[in-house]
């Protein structure tokens, strides 16, 4: 059986040109990943600012079309489908968005973003069915529907405000779901309730959710696999046990070394050197990394890193890791673990 | 309170906090006045803090930590006021003085750092202009410096803090969120303030910038033997971070201690909460929110606010809001549970 949605060897570039070449953004840079209907897992993909997981996520979502490579849903290439494969593709691959304050329209009670997709999508034959598909799905996210429904979006709390854009995408029973930094413009306090409803719908209806977060604490906590990116390629991959506990990326040791534990006894050490690509032009030979990596070894200057499969759930672009032998198949998905991990530790 | 010259102990190395009292909080109170009724912001804080200390103000949105750093720095608007109490900094009561020199106190000797990665910076003056702008408008008024020592002073401080000299002809929307939060403190280190007020510094920052400017902070605020007060809500942050943890609830501060001790024994009910629902690499758990929401400030409970979503509530709290309680080690809790360990 064919894949879900598979991404060939693909890159995504903005800007530049045929005279300017300097200007050019590679954001996502040859990645080849999978996402399998009958294996519904939790995957994050982690990065920094700048690193390429809002357009590795709108590549996903069929919002940007690839510079190079190509992008299959359900085996058939995305840029030929019909419209009608179209529709159903806009249906099964739901967004979920960073910001619950923007996502609302201010003039409308919150019925409104719930109600639309059942019109546009024609989900209910009557008003009274429309109402109990929102009911039901509220539910799920565990929201009251008599304490939600008929307010406006302000007299609503950032976390419920996030959770109704959970349910307005369970209404469409979507395959797949693209959550972009769900938590991070809500409190601490509440974070926990909305990822909980998110792993709910992936154990409880089999959805595939992509996490996207640059926050390692809540993707261990919830994923089944991780990727990790920086400045447009895929650094490390694997399930997020192997990696979590065996970082071997010197990007990740320092994204997990960075990561503010709530130990007063677990206290950074040394600030790390300050990154300034931004300033500079970009580097388009040799490891993106090697600016910044403590570990910098002569090859890294000119050479670019294959992926290095370390064990059989982790891979790495890195030189310290030659040895290990490069991953047979482009795809990194192959590294990930699809049994039921959460629900054994559960 | 403290014996003098009691030295004071902190996990972070080379830590040196005299046992001199930097900004003292009376009875401090910042009220918002609407047609609904008056919102209680900030209800009466007690807080003194120490020469040299990292004090960090930890609430959920709405527990009134940021109107309680505005308020002591006077930059509350309309509708908000102070509606009572003292702030003394340096044997200066800062309710009482006049508007300038308020105005003058601000910057040289007390700055805000704000979370300059939002925006905080005018987008169309060059980064050396805004530097400046803020070092020619609250020096005092004998005082000033000339064009070369004004360009010194740039370049000097954009060094400190980790940036380039070219970065001095750049605009806003050239630099990263980083480098914006990092000219935000060049601005706010800009006279050498003896207290630092940094509001979510690193909100909008991913783990590394962020782990870089907090560390660029505290270096800055030991190069000036500056006391800083960090206002935000990252549990973790703090943890990193500062010597002593003050929670806020609903107006009211609910805990107060050193970090070590309060992140090991958490007393308040909500701060042991706070630090449950905190996600972890160490284990996998199932995640714990903090049931229910805060209350709203407009007409809170006649008892202890936080009681409706309390697991430890006690007939006493929907009755009786609780004081403070003295718990001995610079340990001060406002909960019922602790009376009999009070001092």
């Amino acid at each position: 059986m064919s894949a879900f949605i598979e991404l060939d060897n693909v890159s995504k570039t903005f800007g530049g040109g045929v005279f300017n070449r300097s200007s050019m953004v590679v954001a996502v840079d040859n990645v080849s990943l999978s996402i399998h209907e009958d294996q519904p897992s939790i995957t994050t993909v982690a990065g920094e600012s700048g690193s390429g997981k809002t357009t590795l996520a709108r590549l996903l979502l069929g919002s940007h079309d690839p510079t190079e490579g190509k992008m299959l849903y359900r085996g058939k290439d995305f840029t030929k489908l019909t419209s009608k494969e179209r529709l159903r593709f806009r249906r099964e691959v739901q967004p979920i968005f960073q910001d619950p304050f923007e996502s609302y329209n201010p003039f409308y009670k919150v019925d409104h973003v719930l109600e639309a997709p059942i019109n546009n999508f024609k989900l209910a034959s009557s008003k009274s069915a429309s109402k109990k598909l929102i009911e039901e799905s509220l539910e799920m996210v565990g929201l009251v529907p008599e304490e939600t429904l008929g307010r406006f979006p302000h007299q609503l709390s950032g976390g419920q405000r996030q959770r109704i854009m959970v349910a307005r995408a369970l209404l469409l029973k979507p395959r797949v779901i693209l959550a972009d930094e769900p938590v991070s413009m809500v409190d601490a306090s509440l974070r926990a309730t909305i990822l909980q409803s998110i792993r709910k719908l992936n154990r409880d209806l089999g959805i595939s959710v992509i996490y996207i977060t640059h926050d390692l604490t809540t993707a261990y906590q919830i994923s089944d696999n991780i990727m990790v990116m920086y400045r447009g390629t895929v650094v490390e991959a694997g399930t997020v046990d192997a990696i979590i506990s065996n970082p071997s990326h010197p990007y990740t040791q320092l994204l997990i070394e960075s990561i503010p534990q709530p130990d007063p006894k677990k206290r950074w050490g040394e600030e790390p050197p300050q990154s300034d690509w931004e300033l500079t032009d970009d580097v388009l030979v040799g490891c993106k990394f090697a600016d910044r990596c403590s570990k910098v070894m002569d090859e890294c200057k000119s050479i670019r890193p294959d992926q290095f499969k370390i064990g059989k759930n982790q891979m790495a672009t890195c030189f310290l890791h030659k040895d290990a032998g490069k991953l047979s198949d482009d795809d990194l998905t192959s590294t990930f673990s699809y049994a039921e991990t959460t629900n054994e530790k559960a | 309170m403290t014996t003098p010259d009691a030295a004071i102990r902190t996990y972070r190395k080379g830590a040196s906090i005299s046992d001199k009292d930097a900004l003292i909080l009376e009875d401090f109170k910042v009220y918002y006045g609407t047609p609904r009724g008056t919102v209680k912001a900030v209800d009466g804080v007690n807080l003194t803090l120490k020469q040299g200390e990292r004090f960090a103000l930890v609430g959920e949105s709405g527990s009134g930590k940021s109107t309680l750093a505005m308020g002591l720095m006077r930059l509350i608007r309309p509708p908000g006021y102070i509606a009572g109490g003292t702030v003394t900094l340096k044997d200066k009561d800062l309710t009482d003085i006049s508007d300038e020199e308020m105005r003058l106190t601000r910057l040289s000797e007390m700055a805000l750092v704000p979370q300059g990665a939002m925006n905080s910076l005018n987008p169309v003056m060059r980064v050396e202009d805004q530097i400046s702008d803020g070092i020619i408008d609250h020096l005092g008024p004998k005082e000033s410096l000339s064009k070369d020592d004004m360009t010194k002073k740039i370049l000097e401080l954009l060094n400190n803090v980790g940036l380039r000299p070219n970065v001095a002809r750049l605009f806003p929307h050239e630099l990263s969120g980083g480098m914006k939060q990092r000219v935000a403190m060049a601005i706010g280190i800009s006279l050498k303030p003896s207290m630092i007020i940094a509001d979510e510094p690193t909100s909008a920052l991913d783990v590394v910038v962020q782990r870089q400017i907090m560390q660029t902070l505290g270096r800055l605020q030991e190069g000036l033997d500056a006391t800083i007060l960090l206002v935000g809500h990252d549990m973790g942050l703090v943890a990193q971070f500062a010597d002593t943890i003050g929670v806020m609830y609903a107006g009211r501060l609910v805990e107060v201690g050193p970090v070590d001790s309060v992140f090991s024994n958490p007393k308040h009910p909500y701060t042991r909460l706070l630090i449950d629902s905190l996600p972890s690499l160490d284990e996998k758990k199932d995640f714990v929110g903090i049931p229910g929401l805060p209350p709203q400030l407009i007409n809170l409970p006649s008892g202890c606010a936080f009681e409706e979503r309390c697991p430890s509530r006690f007939e006493r709290c929907p009755k009786e809001i609780p004081e403070a309680l003295n718990l001995g080690d610079r340990r001060r809790v406002a909960c019922h549970l602790f009376e009999n360990e009070a001092k």
